[in-house]
């Protein structure tokens, strides 16, 4: 409780509410859609910090839970939760909005008022995607995101947004009406929308299966996992940075968190019957993607693709806990994999948003992303040049950095449920690095490659800050993780338990 | 506690110093940076002289603890921690001392730079860089456990990117530090799965418990290919290995290290040469206990680290540019380490590690100082008949050459000469090849060593000596060669016998018996430094590296013109030592191009073919045809459609289920 308020739902409302305020109270007031913005987003990211703090780490239920009738005649409930699971995600929505809302400040001079109110109630429905324990109060968020979401690349984007928005739509549409069905099925099932009661809830083995796939469609398409995944490289580049921040550091992770909360709990004999899939398309995704990464030419492009690499170790973490019990007779392992999964998670959020972050910076001052126009840029902003190179090793992986972490432990996982896992895995090591610090050498190094690189001013205070603090956060997680395992490991471990308890 | 509180600060003191130069350059100006790293670096030199007095002379017990928990997963304890003893006390004493040494020498080599204006703070920038390097390296040999073991492998791999690529306007330097990293990636590939065979079958990342648990896994088997079963201690070796022969450039994962040399000379290269390639030494030397169970990895190890000996040094012969010359010398001597460890004689690896660093410094240094007087002119063919304008360097430069050829006395010559009996007298598989390439190997050492000696300093002054004013360097710079010069010379005679005899790092290294050829050399040749240098010129490796220096002589002073005829003779062997056997071309081909065009086949081929055109794409139109169809007395926003089909689904919805 803040103030007498419950907290989840004053994380989900306030933002939405102070968005449509400023919809519609900010019009032609683009100072105060700025500073409203930028205030709301702090105190919500003040308000979720007592999520951490008084978080009880040495259980797997449900706190913070709000529940009340919604529509009775179905028994939907308005109900909310976290556990170790959403709760880092809730933080890094309310994290991330900061520095989002700070990173449009001068870049955005048309429609500001509609830029930040969108953000604003997208950044509420986020958070209700993370902390929803009823499935179609799930649903209604988890939809309803692709509207702002839209509007955002739609309006603010890039020549070919109409395209971009129309992929993105389709696919993440497409996707989700499956799980809808999956939903409404085990509601006929049970009598309940509730979540936490689908998990309890027996099934068949065909019905697991078809339910398995299901959501496998749904968040496949948002993580994304290969062969969904063309969406994103589109609306990325596609996307104004802020978009695209969003969309890697946050709603990539909405993909990752259903696998955790729909699919391993609530069918677990599909997912140990159908494990390979993921991991087999996961291990695609790091490597193949990852030379696909590597030929890019347009600096966003490349980003996106190494996120759906990075991407690939967070489904990989998660569904190795099967082969780690066939291979070696144990459980022993798997929380290190689903761990790995959840840290890379959030150390994702904190880098691809730099990178994005990073990339717009650039073009905000030149205009192009294409990485042939760039070279030499160091040159002229020595300090980006420094936050560059530090994100860039963390994308790569490099100990001391997020990035390594959670790599790090689903490699370690992954070896235990088949070598090659590990090794293919572990091939990331070359070919991540490849890839981004062959573009930092191109953008970066080098001489001055023209005269518009010559003129390039750098860093001022607001994006230096904006880039400080996800450099701490980076360095933070990197140097001492302790903290965030803690919160998860309860949940982590009562997870793996329903993911390995069999309901035929 | 005091001990701990000691060792973190030795580890994070130049740290300090590096975040203090790097993040705040500009505002504490070059004396700032340069006073407040090298205060740094002094600090960690005098603690650490400390504890290896400590270790070494007073004998303390090993010291082995936690510094924090960096997290705990599934019962697996992921900590940074010290295991400090008389292995990890003298590396932490080469690595600070030598650091030092550099950290004072920069500030006279770095004052003026060609590539920078006045005002940028390159100068700074270099210093928080070479502390940095010191706080990586020294968490590297204070680790207790492989997670951190990683960290400072991986950190010290930043740094020596960052240093490469120093100056990087150059196209060469940036390409440089991109391939050093990506090789040294290579070789982390293999040592972050043998982390992983650790973790599964000791379910530990601390050396002491995994040491402890070796003896049970001895008979485990694991399986990379149906039906074939491998000892997994034998794949961990050798996984960890790879890692190793990244960092410690062993064929064929040697290919970045001559270019590191685009560093500013020398004293990145002297930080790569001296210190940072020995980090692979230091580890297999560390891991003593595991690589000791294995005869397939001590084997693999010991051919690895003569052929990467033989074949390096005849590279060495071909190389012009003086700080190459340096460089192939460096690559060849590190096989000679290697192959120590692969005869079990982890302390002789070490040991040469350790003469190494001194007398290769020097000759780093003394080839700076060459550099400076020719007024960044690097190639030996434009030197010549400089003995006279620089005296200092050149006796100093001559020590170095005596002490990296095995003249005896020298501490090169102990080292060296411990690392060819200890070979002589191992009987793993390959043993007898290993000898015969490591004894060609001194002869080949000699030869390009006095090569390059009379051809810088002896014989007739070249055109552009003649033609410019050629001085002795300044005393920050001939000071240290000096102060180098003296361990160059003496270190190895007080040293040869704790070595030999095992007592130096009993605590820290394991032999079996049946390895253990230091003591049967000890115990059978030894009688006493002195008689093991006058009985040195009687036997194989002397007398092969002064034919060898004779043979310099007369190529490139008695008779000059015979190098250029044989060069005429077999124009292909040329060009294949001059290509260095082609490892270039094959990983530009291979792998580079090769991984690009894979890539842009994936890309166009598959993702935008396949996957977009031949099935979003399709889809996609016809939707959009369908769209365009009902586009009639709407707004056209698409937006509009987003809203219309989500409010269209849940009216269906509640509809459905009323």
């Amino acid at each position: 409780m803040v103030f007498g308020l419950p907290i989840l739902s004053t994380l989900i409302w306030l933002p939405i509410l102070a968005g449509l305020l400023i919809l519609f109270a900010g019009r032609e007031r683009p100072t105060f859609a700025k500073w409203f913005a930028l205030l709301v987003s702090v105190v919500t990211f003040l308000i979720s910090l007592p999520l951490w703090v008084q978080f009880d780490a040495s259980t797997a239920a449900m706190q913070f839970v709000e529940k009340t009738p919604w529509i009775d005649q179905f028994n939907i409930h308005y109900h909310l939760g976290v556990d170790g699971l959403s709760m880092p995600l809730v933080l890094l929505t309310t994290f991330t909005q900061v520095l989002v809302i700070a990173s449009a400040w001068d870049v955005i001079k048309e429609r500001v008022e509609q830029y930040m109110g969108a953000f604003m109630v997208m950044q509420g429905m986020m958070i209700g995607v993370f902390t929803a324990l009823d499935s179609i109060l799930f649903y209604v968020f988890w939809e309803a995101l692709l509207i702002p979401m839209f509007i955002i690349i739609g309006k603010w984007g890039g020549k070919d947004r109409v395209y971009a928005t129309l992929k993105f739509f389709l696919y993440t549409f497409f996707g989700s009406v499956f799980m809808l069905v999956g939903f409404l099925y085990m509601y006929f099932q049970s009598g309940s929308f509730g979540i936490l009661d689908f998990h309890l809830l027996p099934l068949g083995e065909l019905a697991q299966i078809l339910i398995f796939l299901a959501f496998l469609i749904a968040f496949a398409v948002k993580i994304p996992m290969v062969p969904v995944h063309t969406w994103l490289p589109d609306a990325h580049v596609q996307a104004p940075t802020a978009g695209s921040v969003v969309l890697a550091a946050i709603m990539l992770k909405m993909g990752g968190y259903g696998f955790v909360r729909f699919s391993l709990p609530i069918t677990p004999d599909a997912s140990m019957m159908l494990d390979w899939l993921v991991i087999i398309l996961s291990l695609i995704a790091i490597f193949y993607i990852g030379l696909v990464a590597m030929v890019q030419k347009d600096m966003k492009k490349l980003v996106a693709y190494s996120s759906i690499s990075h991407m690939g170790f967070v489904t990989l973490g998660m569904f190795l806990v099967y082969g780690i019990v066939a291979n070696t007779g144990e459980a022993q392992g798997a929380a290190l994999g689903m761990q790995g999964a959840m840290v890379q998670m959030v150390s994702h959020g904190f880098i691809s948003g730099a990178m994005f972050l990073m990339i717009g910076v650039l073009y905000d001052r030149m205009h192009t992303r294409e990485i042939s126009a760039y070279g030499g840029v160091v040159n002229t902003m020595p300090w980006f040049g420094f936050f560059a190179v530090l994100f860039a090793m963390a994308n790569a992986g490099l100990p001391g950095t997020s990035g390594f972490v959670g790599e790090f432990m689903v490699i370690l996982a992954s070896f235990k449920a088949n070598v090659w896992y590990g090794v293919v895995a572990a091939a990331t090591l070359v070919i991540g690095a490849a890839y981004t610090l062959w573009m930092v050498k191109r953008v970066f190094f080098g001489p001055v490659a023209n005269e518009q690189v010559g003129k390039l001013a750098d860093l001022n205070k607001r994006e230096f800050a904006i880039m400080g603090i996800l450099a701490f956060a980076v360095v933070l997680l990197g140097v001492y993780p302790a903290p965030l395992i803690e919160v998860m490991d309860v949940s982590v471990a009562n997870l793996l338990i329903q993911a390995t308890t069999s309901k035929l | 506690m005091m001990l701990k509180f000691i060792l973190t600060l030795i580890l994070l003191s130049p740290l300090f110093g590096a975040i203090a130069a790097g993040l705040f350059g500009r505002r504490i100006g070059r004396r700032g940076a340069h006073t407040v790293t090298i205060f740094g670096v002094a600090v960690s030199t005098v603690l650490s002289a400390y504890v290896f007095w400590l270790f070494v002379f007073q004998g303390h017990a090993v010291y082995n603890d936690a510094l924090y928990t960096w997290m705990v997963s599934d019962g697996l304890r992921f900590e940074i921690g010290y295991l400090i003893d008389s292995l990890s006390a003298t590396m932490m004493l080469v690595v600070t001392f030598v650091s030092l040494m550099v950290h004072i020498y920069t500030i006279g080599y770095m004052a003026h730079d060609e590539d920078y204006s006045h005002d940028n703070p390159y100068y700074q920038r270099f210093f928080s860089y070479i502390s940095l390097f010191t706080f990586s390296m020294l968490s590297l040999v204070m680790a207790n456990n492989f997670l951190q073991l990683f960290f400072g492998w991986e950190a010290v791999g930043l740094v020596s990117y960052l240093l490469i690529g120093f100056y990087m306007k150059r196209e060469s330097a940036i390409q440089a530090n991109l391939k050093a990293f990506l090789v040294n990636r290579v070789g982390d590939f293999g040592f972050i799965l043998g982390i992983a065979v650790v973790v599964m079958y000791f379910n530990t990342l601390d050396y002491q418990e995994f040491f402890n648990a070796l003896e049970s896994q001895v008979g485990t088997t694991m399986s990379f290919f149906p039906g074939m079963e491998w000892s997994v201690i034998t794949v961990l070796c050798l996984l960890l290995f790879i890692g190793a022969m990244g960092k410690s450039a062993q064929m064929p994962l040697h290919v970045w290290l001559p270019e590191s040399m685009e560093g500013p000379t020398p004293i990145s290269a002297l930080i790569h040469a001296a210190t940072m390639v020995t980090a692979g030494i230091f580890m297999v030397a560390r891991l003593s206990p595991a690589f000791e169970l294995s005869a397939v990895a001590l084997s693999t190890v010991l051919l690895v680290g003569a052929i990467t000996a033989f074949m390096m040094g005849v590279l060495g012969i071909v190389q012009t540019d003086i700080k190459r010359v340096v460089a192939y010398s460096t690559l060849s001597q590190l096989g000679y380490m290697v192959a120590a460890l692969g005869a079990s004689a982890y302390a002789v690896g070490m040991f040469h590690v350790l003469t190494h660093a001194f007398f290769k410094a020097l000759l780093f240094l003394a080839a700076g100082s060459v550099i400076i007087a020719m007024h960044h002119i690097q190639d030996i063919r434009q030197m010549g008949g400089m003995r006279k304008h620089m005296p200092i360097t050149y006796w100093s430069m001559l020590i170095g050459a005596l002490a990296l050829i095995g003249f005896p006395g020298f501490s090169g010559f102990f080292s060296k000469d411990s690392v060819l009996l200890a070979v002589g007298e191992t009987d793993v598989y390959g043993a007898g090849l290993a000898e015969v390439l490591l004894l060609i190997g001194v002869f080949v050492t000699a030869f390009y060593t006095f090569r390059m000696i009379f051809l810088v300093f002896h014989g007739e002054e070249s055109d552009y000596v003649k033609t410019h004013d050629i001085k002795e360097s300044p005393k920050v710079v001939t000071v240290p060669l000096i102060l180098l010069a003296i361990p160059a010379v003496f270190m190895g005679l007080p040293m040869v016998g704790p070595i030999l005899s095992g007592t130096y790092f009993a605590d820290a290294i394991t032999v079996l018996p049946q390895n253990d050829v230091l003591s049967t050399i000890y115990n059978d040749y030894f009688d006493s430094a002195i008689g093991m240098a006058l009985h040195g010129f009687v036997t194989p490796p002397v007398i092969l590296a002064l034919s060898g220096v004779f043979m310099a002589w007369l190529l490139y002073l008695k008779a000059p013109q015979i190098p250029s005829r044989i060069h005429a003779m077999c124009p292909r062997g040329y060009k294949m030592l001059a290509s260095g056997y082609g490892f270039d071309r094959f990983n530009e081909i291979v792998f580079e191009q090769g991984g690009r065009k894979l890539g842009d086949f994936f890309w166009r081929g598959i993702d935008v073919k396949v996957i977009d055109t031949g099935l979003v794409k399709n889809t996609f139109t016809s939707v959009a045809a369908a769209a365009g169809a009902l586009k009639q007395g709407q707004t056209g926003f698409l937006y509009h459609y987003a809203f219309v089909m989500i409010f269209g689904l849940l009216a269906m919805l509640v509809w459905v289920l009323w």
